[in-house]
């Protein structure tokens, strides 16, 4: 029973792995405090300012609040993940 | 020097009020002057844990409302003689209280020479919460370990900080050995890595806990309870002691010889 249990502890399915990763992802969202409403409109206001020097694949972008491992190793710090498809370059004004 | 602290978590159901309990009366039971109070207005339970409901005869808000004096409401436990109850009103609801009322009860009771005031808060982050918060100098963040508990908790510990209530400490509530060794339950490290919050103790999923509320008598006191040991171990760290943490997954604690013992039978 307990050889059994050595390998059960390791296994990432254990239900108590799914609860830990479920509550990290959550609670990255709960600490930044950011709503559904403001990621969408940074969402729009992003693509408003590359869009001035980049056409960008629209339908591929993909915005989202997630978490890092911190420099100074305190712990994982929340950051805002964007990415953005750029199908070509504008032609810009430099003067 | 009395302090106050107050007993929160965000979820409702984790055990406020059981840890309340255990926790006043085990520092009185190491001869301090303990207030127990109720901020639970409108859905008062602390009495009932107590064992004092039928001694009830003022309450929280009849004494902020001035209806009668602090020492007429506070209701002395004849069993643990440093030990007092505030209730909470229990046909009136959270607005029949402000903050700045319940942190000149806070210093009242201070004047009364309390070494410790309990304060019980009500679940949620409302008025309710910020009532009980108001007049307290540290925190104790109760959760369980599951997903929803935590959750709360963590949410708990930033409200706490953002009212400058810093460094909470946490009491993770009925974990079950068996179910983390099987791992389908957090276990302790798990938990204070997810909230990075200091552990001030670990209460077993124990019956005895339901034992006591049935009788009015809170499992601290009762020698042979788990939970009550879990309780005297956390009120020691309240006091400063440096008891190391109950590892009842690894060592050969108390919980393992009697299951051990349970099998030899």
């Amino acid at each position: 029973m307990d050889f059994l249990n050595f390998f059960k502890k390791k296994d990432s399915t254990a239900s108590k792995n799914v609860a830990k990763d479920r509550l990290k992802l959550v609670l990255v969202h709960d600490r930044v405090n950011c709503s559904s409403q403001i990621l969408e409109m940074l969402k729009t206001d992003i693509i408003k300012v590359i869009s001035n020097y980049m056409e960008i694949d629209e339908e591929e972008l993909d915005i989202q609040i997630t978490q890092t491992q911190s420099d100074d190793n305190m712990g994982t710090v929340p950051v805002l993940y964007a990415n953005i498809p750029i199908k070509s370059m504008r032609k810009v004004n430099q003067d | 020097m009395s302090e106050v602290i107050v007993i929160t978590s965000g979820k409702g159901g984790v055990g406020k009020t059981t840890t309340s309990a255990n926790i006043g009366c085990g520092l009185a039971l190491t001869g301090k002057k303990v207030a127990l109070v109720d901020a639970d207005i409108g859905l008062r339970n602390l009495d009932v844990v107590m064992g004092l409901e039928n001694r009830i005869v003022y309450d929280l808000v009849d004494v902020v409302e001035g209806n009668c004096r602090l020492k007429q409401a506070l209701i002395k436990d004849k069993r643990y003689n440093s030990l007092f109850l505030l209730p909470a009103a229990q046909t009136r609801d959270k607005d029949a209280v402000s903050p700045e009322q319940m942190q000149k009860l806070c210093e009242n009771l201070k004047e009364e020479e309390f070494d410790y005031i309990i304060i019980d808060c009500p679940a949620g982050i409302e008025q309710g919460f910020k009532n009980a918060i108001a007049g307290a100098d540290r925190a104790i963040v109760i959760t369980t370990p599951e997903v929803s508990a935590v959750r709360d908790a963590d949410r708990i510990i930033g409200l706490l900080e953002a009212s400058g209530l810093n460094d909470p400490t946490l009491v993770l509530n009925r974990l079950r050995v068996d179910m983390v060794k099987r791992g389908d339950m957090m276990s302790i490290d798990d938990v204070t890595e997810i909230l990075a919050i200091e552990i001030l103790g670990v209460v077993p999923d124990d019956e005895s806990i339901v034992v006591a509320a049935n009788k009015g008598e809170p499992a601290v006191t009762d020698p042979e309870s788990f939970a009550g040991q879990a309780y005297r171990n956390i009120v020691k760290r309240i006091q400063g002691e440096d008891v190391p943490i109950m590892r009842f997954e690894k060592d050969a604690g108390l919980f393992n010889k009697l299951f051990k013992n349970m099998f030899r039978r």
